[in-house]
Parts: structure tokens; C-alpha cells; sequence
């Protein structure tokens, strides 16, 4: 039996383009909305599923403003049984002081009986792209820690994870408890049914403030956006006469013969 | 791919469901050089129509709207994008299957075949819903769904053919060059991100972005970008062995205003019960800022939850099915205006800038037929006047008022709205000078245009007693929702003594200037080239002898006309005038609504009470019917003119705004001596009319109704042109396709006992409840009803054909699916009561 905890950042959806706050430290969600990071879709994903091959409990915490709950409620739409919500304006907190407070979360839930034996995060941050969370959280804990894996089960006590490395497959075995990043690509995350919904809703959530008054900040200067990537758009063509030219795109991609 | 050309006959911004109907239909009329623009790619540039979930329910309590959604489904159809599928509107309370009996009236009169069906007749229709969750439901086999990004680019494609057009996407508006002109300022030039183009006439059909764009040419466009919620279920196993996008009817889940519509192997639930979210035009994401499209924002899940249980609730086992996931959900912008009303026609600001905003798909082909005929001959077959833009006054124009209005009535978009209902929000806009008398008097305000009228005064309470049942009390409650047996009492004691009405809610402009004669005899059916001080009740037509407004004119001068009409209309009649006087070159439109308040006084002592405070001879010799005069009341002058709108003796008392609360006072206090009371809008509007049979605007009189047809006809028609006589005279010389009728209600006893009392809009049928076709084509309707408390009767107006058309005849009116037997007792002008007009000319 496997109990997981999957942290979470709510995190404006960066499909449209990108936009930044007017101070340069977050980024501007007002048209694309908030949401959960691919990566962290993906950990969600591979924690119901460990869940579900363990008879364990998939857990979910984030730490945030109010609004966040709406990232809580998803994932608990998505499987998540119990959820923990650390209430705070994000913008103080930098990676380290996120793993602090993690971290103490962790521990009192092992306090009141509640053990998670393995931690998933997402590999970074979708609007800050910090890659520490994970790492550091590992070293709060003492446990072991595995960075970018986009597969997860666990056997016997112990957590077997997968990714892409340099230079092939890399294969790591986590004796629990243990921390894992998750990149995304291994599992195809699923959307939410309406039952998993109205479950979502009925769940109370753990509402909690920072443990630790004293912060570091994330230290950031200013985000900076890349320079506008050039129109790739190319024109095939009109009506029929186009038809040619897209079979062939297709069979470039590989989707057609 | 086209580029921006440098000029063009017209421009039409905007290529979702209106812009590419009307290209179109501009393009059938004849026209060419035709442009068409849009910020967006083909065919989906990313508005509102992209995201539509594009099913038609035909039934609307209204007619203009019902007629659009009829020729639009029959465009539809005729491009063969329409799948017919059926569709239920499905009651889970007695309430609203006392809704859905009304509903029936409605499709009745609109000859649209639907019925009442029972749980299990539902279940039959479609197996996954929960039989015990539904009392009953509104079943209409023709509502459908339809393809209308594939009927665009049909449409688009057609006026190409023609060679009529021009399109190019990609292309943003950033300007609109207005110039100074004689009568007004006009559209010059359109400015885009392609180039400039020059012309004289453009058309704004940019959905929720039409405010941005009118507002780059000093005009407004008052509609609000707003929120509806959808999502996207399945694949559901009992949805996905089914052939083609639908095979099950649609579902409009009334009590909790949802839907559910089967799209392939999902099931969409779109949702109008969420909290109003409004957006600003100008906060609307660019296509590449957004996720999806531009209008297809961010779902905001919690907002949603509560519907998510309701359709569970319906619909346990599909919704639940297992691998069904909700794999689209958005928060989708559609456009939401202050009344409801599309937002249609020349703007007022700007002379060659057109508006065609605030549409759904079910009305998108049918708007850009009848906007296309009214660029084109000034008129449309379909009356729009409902819609028309010139309608809102200045308040109603502003954001805050589109802001309040819209999010009080979003949450009512499949609510059960009383015909008689008012707004909450942004009220007490305009305020009369004798508001606060009024509020002593214990007036119920209703609101016209703004204006808070008195519709009754609780301080009358009493005379409900005094008269018992001759005030015709209203048993059920729906009957005398918004109402009150005390209009009634007010009536009959206008009748006995006189009843003091606050009119400040009439628009009144003047038309002034070397061409005004020229300019009010071209707008009049009436001949107003009267002597000075005469009064004038006149229809005004469109070319195609159809009524665009009846009003009264005064000649105050030889150059000097003062027009007044409706506040409702009062904006829509100013623009009119201003129009036909602009072409006189010399003439000018003068609104003077805000400068003078009107008070009537009508009724058997009207005369006295004014006697007593003039020393002007106001006897019948001196002071004629249809004549308007200056008159000394104490140390005011005011402007009397004696006409009437409730068949009495009196006068409307025109002053300026800041004596009228001194006015008021005025007339009470030499009024109540003599029995005289203030009498709400409910006497003037309705029973005071009604039992002289007076015709109203928007009831009785539209611009698909003549002047025969409403049996208005004069002996003679003048010999000066206006607009309309030819048609007008075609009709007298033709026999009329339906006679505007006068019927009284012989039993109101329901099958309950219950006593019933119309409110109108009820089919009118052969006693024996058999259908009745007028020569138009047209099912007869209730158009006014309302209490005649001097006759004792309830009182019908109803255009009924002319085999009908009979004194004495006996047919019947279907109300909440109960036949009651009425009664034919005028077809013509001739009142039920006082026939002879003794009492106006006393």
C-alpha cells in the first residue's frame, strides 16, 4: 500500500502567448486562466494509478492563494482522495522556503498517522521554471530523490522510476520514502468525469498556514520574455488544389502513407 | 488571398454568423463591391459563432424573434447545414409546466406544431433520462441543429459567386474616419491593419466586439460580452453507436436553465443558471493571446458544480457512464444586451454605420435578410423595430446600465418572465418633477424608457371597496401578478369625476425650420399642413405602407412642429424625423423630452378643475377638440392640448420641467374638491384604451400591420406625398388579408373554477377550439387585453381574417391550454364604449 502525495502549483495556462505582470515577477493569467502544469498533470496521473495497483491513497497539497482550491479540486476530480492546502500569496515564497513548508507538512502528516511514503512533483515550475522543489525537498527529508522521470510504480517498498537520460533509458530504484520529479510524456493524464467532479466537491480540504514566518524569497529580479518566435506558417495553398501538398505534410509527420 | 481594396460600395466587419449572411443577402439585393473583413482566419475567425453549440428551439414568446428563427431555419434548411433532431423542454416543478402551457399559446399562434408530453412520452424520446426527476415537458419535433460555420462560408461563397464580394481575413478594424455633413456626421473610411478603405456605408456584425468598433466612430453599440458556461461529456456508450452528430432530442433542462445536447458521442451541457461574468470589449484576448479562441475563455469550474449535480440528476447513467470524462469545458462569450433585443440598424450617431450585433444562431440568416432589405429599401419584411438601435435612450447606452441590466436578467434567460415583469436594477434613471409627490401618493412605479411612472396609487386603495366588483378582482395569481384591482377603481372614477396622469415618460421633439412642413407632412399620413394651434393624430408608415410609429403632432408655428410620441419608441421616431428633415437641407429635430413634462387630466370635471385655475374660456366652443393652445394656470403658462387616449373631456398639459411639480400640486388641489384623483399608466395604457378600442404601438400596430388592417383608414387621403401612400393606396383599393377586431370574454370560469383573465398574446380559435388562418397566412393572437371596468368585461383586440370579421361573432381564446368563449363587438375603430365619442366632445 502506497499513500502518495502529489504537490501542485497553480499556474497560469501557457498556451496562448505569454504574458507577463506589469512588476516582471509572475506571469499574467487574465486571458488564459490558471491550471496545473503539464508535468504535474502527469504526476497526478502516475499517483491515482499507484493508488489505485496499491489499494494506497493519492493525497494532493499546494501552496497558494485561495484560488488555488480550484487546482486542488481538479486534481481531486482527477483521483486524489485527500487534499492539503497551504494558504498564502505565493510571490514571497522561493523555492527553498516551498520545500520548508512541504516539508513540515509531510512531517505532521506522518505525525497524525498519515504517512506519505512517496512525494511527486512536477520536474519545474510552468511560470517560473525553477527546478528546485523537488531536490530540496528530498534533502528536508533526508530521503532519496530522483529528478525527471516520467514513469513511476512501486514494488515491494520500493519505487521504481523511468525517464529519458543522455543517453538512453535511465531506470532508478527509490527505496521508500522517496521523492520523485515528473516530467511529462510517460503517461497520458485524464480529464475528469462529472462523478469525479461532485466527489472533488464534497472533499474538505486541509486548510493550513506557512510554518515558518522567515523567508528567503525567490531572489528573482525580473522574468524576461524570449523574443517573439518569427510566423512558421506556411501557406500550402486553396481549396483542392492544396490537397497534394497537405498529404505530403502528413507523410512527412508520419501519420499517412 | 485577397488584399484590402482602397474602396468599396460597403464594408461589413466581421464574418461569423451575421456578417456572412448578410454579404449575402446584400449581394442577392443587387448590391456589389462589397468588402468583407475580419481579424480572424476562415472559416472560423474565432467570435462567438465558433464556439455556438447551434441548436434551435423555434417556440419564442415573441414574434419578431420566433419570425427570424422561422426564415432562418428555413435558410438553413435550403443550404442543407439543419439536422433536425426534436427537443424537449423539460419541467421539473408545477410552475413550470404552468410556463410550458403558455409556451403552447405561443406556438399556437406561431403555427408551430408542438405539444405536452408526459415523463414517460419523454423517457420513450430519449431512454437516459430519469423519469422521476420530470413532471412533464414542451415537446417540438421541428427544433434542430445546424452547421453554422459551414452555412458562412456557403453564404460567403455564394455572394463570391456573384461577384459581388471581397473577403479578406486577417485583417484588423483600427479605425473609422467620420466627417461632418449635412445632417450629421457620416462614415467616410474604415482603417485596418490591411489599409485604409474608403466608404460610405459600413456595417458592424463583430458580435462581442461591436462596442470597441462602433466606439472608434463616436458610436454605441450597448451590448455586454458575457459568460456562458459549457462542457463537453463523453464518449458515452449510449450516445456513441449512434449515427451522425445527433440522434436524440434535445434536451432544456427549464427548472435548472441547462441544456443538454448530444454532439456525436458527447453530451454538451451548456448552462444558464451560473452567476452573471461579464466581460469589458476591450479585455477581450487577441487571437494569440488567448488559449482556445477569444471567446472561448478560461472554464471556471466552480462556478459550474451545481449544474454538474443537476444533469447528473437527469442523467445518472450517461453522464456517469464509465470513460465518459468531460473533455471540453470553456466559459464561451456570447453577446448580451440591456433589453434582450438584437441590436439592429443604423446607428443614430452616425449616418452610413450600420450595426447587426447581439444575435444568436438561431435568428443569424434571418437578421442578415432583413438588415440587407433595410439597407436596400429602407424597410424589411420581417418587422425588426424591436431591434432596432435607435431605441436606447442616452442611459441606456452606458456601460453601467448594460452592466446592471444583463446580469439581472442572464439568470433569466430560461426563467419564467411574467409579460408584465419589471427590472430591479438601475431603476429610478429619470425622475419626473412630481416624483416625490407621487411616492406620498403611494404610487407603484413601473418603469418606461428610464422614467418611473406611476402605474398605480395605493392612496386610491379605497375605491377598490367603494366599487367591489366592478374593480373585476383576479383570483389566480399569475393573472394579477403586476397588477392591482386599484387601476381598475381609478378608472371607473376617471370616468366619473377625473383622473390626473403623469405622461413625463413622452418623447417630444420639435421639428423646426424653413422645410418643416415640408419635412412633417413627408414623415405623416395625416395631413399636417393645419392651421397654427391644431393637433394632429397621424400613423406613420414605411415605403412599404406598413406603420413605423402613430403619434400626435402640434403646429406651433408656421415653421415650428412639436411631435409626441412614446418614450418605449420615443428614440427610434427622433431618428426617423431627423432623417426626412436632413434632406430638407434647412430643417432641424429639436428634443425637447427632457425640457417639458406633460401632465393629463381627463374626465367628466376635467373642465372644472381647469376653470378654476384659469381665467382662459376652456368650453367646448372655444376650446375645440384637436386644437393646443398656450393657457395661464396662476403665474405658469402652460401649453394645453385637448385630446384624449381614454375617451374623456380633457387635456394634456404641456410645462416646463422645473414648474411641473407646482403643476401637479396644482391640479390636486383644485382637483380633489371636485373628486378628481391621480390615476396610474394602468388606466391610461390599458382600460382607458382599450374600451375605446385605441390602438398602441408594438401591440397592435407594426410595420407588418396597414392602416386598413387596423381599420384606421380615413375617407381621404391628402394629396401631399409621404412616405408610404403608394403602398397606402394600394391597400384601400385592396381587400384586407386580416381586420383588426374588438372581442369581449363571455365566461372566465376555468375547469378548476377558477376565474382566468388574459394578459395577451393567447390564440384566438373557432369556438370549438378549430384554427384560424388570416389571408396573410397569419394565426390570430391577442395583441392587447385588459380590463374594461365601465362595460364589465375583459376586452381582446386581435387581428382575425376577414370571414371572421363580424359583429356577434362567437369564437374562443386558448389560455393555459383552457378554451374560453369570446365575443366579436367591433371590427372596426368603433369603441365598446361611449361609441359615438360623446364624452371627448362634451
Amino acid at each position: 500500500m502506497s499513500n502518495v502525495l502529489v504537490c501542485l502549483k497553480r499556474v497560469p495556462d501557457s498556451s496562448g502567448e505569454v504574458l507577463l505582470t506589469p512588476d516582471g515577477q509572475g506571469v499574467d493569467g487574465r486571458y488564459v486562466g490558471f491550471t496545473i502544469s503539464n508535468h504535474e498533470l502527469c504526476a497526478v496521473e502516475l499517483a491515482v494509478q499507484i493508488a489505485a495497483a496499491t489499494g494506497g491513497q493519492a493525497s494532493v497539497l499546494t501552496l497558494g492563494p485561495a484560488e488555488a482550491a480550484d487546482q486542488l479540486r481538479s486534481a481531486l476530480s482527477l483521483g486524489c482522495t485527500a487534499a492539503t492546502h497551504v494558504v498564502a500569496d505565493p510571490t514571497g515564497f522561493g523555492p527553498g522556503d516551498v520545500s520548508v513548508e512541504i516539508a513540515a507538512v509531510v512531517r505532521d502528516h506522518e505525525a497524525a498517522g498519515r504517512a506519505h511514503d512517496l512525494v511527486l512533483l512536477g520536474n519545474d515550475a510552468a511560470d517560473s521554471g525553477d527546478f528546485q522543489v523537488g531536490i530540496r525537498l528530498a534533502y528536508a527529508l533526508d530521503r532519496p530523490v530522483a529528478a525527471g522521470v516520467s514513469h513511476c510504480e512501486v514494488v515491494d517498498d520500493v519505487a521504481l522510476g523511468r525517464g529519458e537520460g543522455p543517453v538512453g533509458q535511465d531506470t532508478y530504484e527509490l527505496p521508500l520514502p522517496a521523492v520523485l520529479t515528473v516530467l511529462e510524456g510517460g503517461v497520458e493524464p485524464r480529464y475528469p468525469t462529472v462523478s469525479g467532479r461532485m466527489k472533488a466537491k464534497r472533499v474538505q480540504i486541509e486548510e493550513r498556514s506557512p510554518a515558518h514566518v522567515e523567508r528567503r524569497g525567490p531572489q528573482r529580479v525580473a522574468l524576461t520574455l524570449p523574443p517573439p518566435v518569427p510566423n512558421q506558417v506556411q501557406i500550402l495553398g486553396q481549396g483542392p488544389a492544396a490537397a497534394d501538398a497537405v498529404r505530403q505534410v502528413l507523410v512527412d509527420l508520419g501519420v499517412a502513407r | 488571398m485577397a488584399t484590402v481594396p482602397t474602396s468599396a460600395r460597403v464594408v461589413v466587419i466581421g464574418a461569423g454568423i451575421v456578417g456572412n449572411s448578410l454579404v449575402w443577402h446584400l449581394a442577392r439585393l443587387g448590391w456589389r463591391d462589397i468588402v468583407q473583413i475580419d481579424k480572424g482566419p476562415l472559416p472560423n475567425p474565432g467570435g462567438s459563432t465558433g464556439h455556438a453549440s447551434n441548436f434551435i428551439f423555434p417556440v419564442d414568446h415573441s414574434r419578431e424573434i420566433t419570425d427570424l428563427t422561422m426564415d432562418s431555419v428555413a435558410q438553413y434548411q435550403e443550404m442543407g447545414v439543419f439536422t433536425q433532431s426534436g427537443g424537449l423542454e423539460i419541467a421539473r416543478t408545477e410552475e413550470r409546466m404552468e410556463e410550458l402551457r403558455r409556451r403552447m399559446s405561443s406556438a399556437r399562434t406561431w403555427g408551430i406544431e408542438s405539444e405536452l408530453v408526459t415523463p414517460e412520452q419523454v423517457v420513450e424520446k430519449v431512454p437516459f433520462l430519469e423519469a422521476d426527476q420530470i413532471v412533464g415537458a414542451f415537446w417540438t419535433p421541428s427544433v434542430g441543429v445546424v452547421d453554422s460555420l459551414r452555412a458562412g462560408t456557403i453564404m460567403r461563397e455564394r455572394a463570391l459567386a456573384e461577384g459581388a464580394l471581397t473577403v479578406v481575413p486577417n485583417v484588423e478594424v483600427v479605425g473609422l474616419d467620420v466627417e461632418d455633413g449635412p445632417g450629421g456626421r457620416r462614415v467616410t473610411r474604415i482603417r485596418t491593419t490591411g489599409g485604409d478603405i474608403e466608404a460610405e456605408t459600413v456595417v458592424i456584425a463583430c458580435g462581442v466586439w461591436s462596442p470597441r468598433i462602433a466606439r472608434m466612430a463616436g458610436a454605441a453599440i450597448p451590448l455586454t460580452p458575457a459568460v456562458h458556461q459549457m462542457i463537453s461529456v463523453g464518449p458515452c456508450p449510449q450516445l456513441a453507436e449512434t449515427a451522425g452528430e445527433i440522434s436524440f432530442p434535445i434536451v432544456r433542462d427549464m427548472d435548472t436553465f441547462c441544456y443538454e445536447r448530444q454532439h456525436g458521442a458527447d453530451m454538451e451541457v451548456g448552462s444558464y443558471a451560473h452567476r452573471p461574468i461579464l466581460w469589458d470589449p476591450e479585455d477581450i484576448p487577441s487571437i494569440e493571446q488567448a488559449k482556445l479562441s477569444p471567446t472561448e475563455m478560461p472554464f471556471t469550474e466552480a462556478d459550474f458544480d451545481p449544474q454538474l449535480e443537476q444533469a447528473f440528476e437527469l442523467m445518472p447513467d450517461l453522464l456517469g457512464a464509465d470513460g465518459a470524462e468531460i473533455r471540453y469545458a470553456i466559459n464561451g462569450l456570447l453577446s448580451l444586451t440591456p433589453d434582450g433585443w438584437p441590436v439592429l440598424g443604423e446607428t443614430p450617431e452616425v449616418r452610413g454605420l450600420w450595426s447587426a450585433a447581439a444575435v444568436w444562431i438561431k435568428e443569424g440568416p434571418g437578421v442578415g435578410r432583413a438588415v440587407a432589405e433595410r439597407m436596400t429599401h429602407g424597410h424589411s419584411e420581417i418587422d425588426i423595430s424591436h431591434s432596432d438601435i435607435a431605441r436606447f435612450h442616452s442611459h441606456q447606452r452606458t456601460r453601467a446600465h448594460v452592466r446592471a441590466r444583463t446580469s439581472e436578467a442572464f439568470n433569466k434567460t430560461y426563467g419564467i418572465v411574467h409579460p408584465g415583469e419589471q427590472y430591479e436594477s438601475d431603476r429610478g434613471q429619470r425622475l419626473p418633477p412630481m416624483h416625490a409627490q407621487q411616492v406620498e401618493q403611494g404610487a407603484v412605479f413601473f418603469e418606461a424608457a428610464g422614467w418611473e411612472r406611476p402605474f398605480w396609487y395605493e392612496s386610491n386603495a379605497g375605491l377598490v371597496d367603494e366599487y367591489g366588483d366592478r374593480v373585476m378582482p383576479r383570483e389566480h395569481e399569475w393573472d394579477a401578478r403586476w397588477w392591482s384591482p386599484i387601476i381598475n377603481a381609478e378608472h371607473l372614477r376617471m370616468r366619473e369625476t377625473a383622473g390626473i396622469v403623469d405622461l413625463s415618460a413622452f418623447a417630444i421633439f420639435d421639428v423646426v425650420g424653413p422645410g418643416a412642413l415640408e419635412a412633417v407632412q413627408t414623415a405623416c399620413v395625416a395631413q399636417c399642413d393645419v392651421g397654427i394651434g391644431r393637433v394632429v393624430y397621424t400613423p406613420v408608415l414605411d415605403a412599404a405602407g406598413g406603420f413605423v410609429s402613430d403619434l400626435t403632432v402640434m403646429r406651433l408655428a408656421n415653421d415650428r412642429f412639436r411631435v409626441v410620441t412614446g418614450g418605449a419608441h420615443g428614440m427610434v421616431d427622433r431618428k426617423w424625423f431627423a432623417d426626412l428633415a436632413a434632406r430638407t437641407g434647412t430643417t432641424a429635430v429639436v428634443d425637447l423630452t427632457s425640457a417639458y413634462t406633460t401632465i393629463g387630466i381627463w374626465g367628466p370635471r376635467a373642465r372644472d378643475v381647469l376653470s378654476s385655475l384659469t381665467a382662459a374660456d376652456m368650453s367646448h366652443e372655444a376650446f375645440a377638440f384637436g386644437t393646443c393652445r398656450e393657457i395661464e394656470l396662476d403665474s405658469m403658462s402652460v401649453l394645453a392640448s385637448r385630446i384624449s387616449y381614454v375617451g374623456e373631456l380633457g387635456w394634456e398639459l404641456y410645462m416646463p420641467i422645473e414648474q411641473g411639480a407646482r403643476l401637479w400640486s396644482m391640479l390636486h388641489g383644485a382637483g380633489s374638491e371636485r373628486g378628481a384623483i391621480p390615476a396610474g399608466i394602468g388606466v391610461y395604457g390599458t382600460t382607458g384604451r382599450i374600451e375605446k378600442g385605441y390602438r398602441a404601438f408594438g401591440a397592435e400596430l407594426d410595420a407588418e400591420r396597414s392602416i386598413v388592417e387596423a381599420g384606421m383608414a380615413r375617407p381621404k387621403v391628402k394629396g401631399h406625398d409621404f412616405v408610404g401612400r403608394d403602398a397606402y393606396l394600394k391597400q384601400r383599393d385592396a381587400d384586407p388579408a386580416t381586420v383588426l377586431c374588438t372581442l369581449t370574454v363571455d365566461d372566465h370560469t376555468s375547469a378548476s373554477g377558477i376565474k382566468r383573465y388574459m394578459l395577451g398574446g393567447e390564440p384566438i380559435l373557432t369556438r370549438d377550439g378549430g384554427e384560424l388562418i388570416d389571408d396573410h397566412g397569419d394565426r390570430p393572437y391577442v395583441t392587447s387585453a385588459g380590463s374594461a371596468p365601465s362595460l364589465g368585461k375583459h376586452v381582446l383586440l386581435a387581428y382575425l381574417p376577414p370571414a371572421q370579421a363580424a359583429l356577434g361573432t362567437e369564437l374562443a381564446v386558448s389560455y393555459m391550454e383552457e378554451l374560453y368563449p369570446v365575443t366579436i363587438g367591433s371590427i372596426d375603430a368603433t369603441p365598446l364604449f361611449d361609441p359615438d365619442n360623446d364624452r371627448i366632445r362634451s
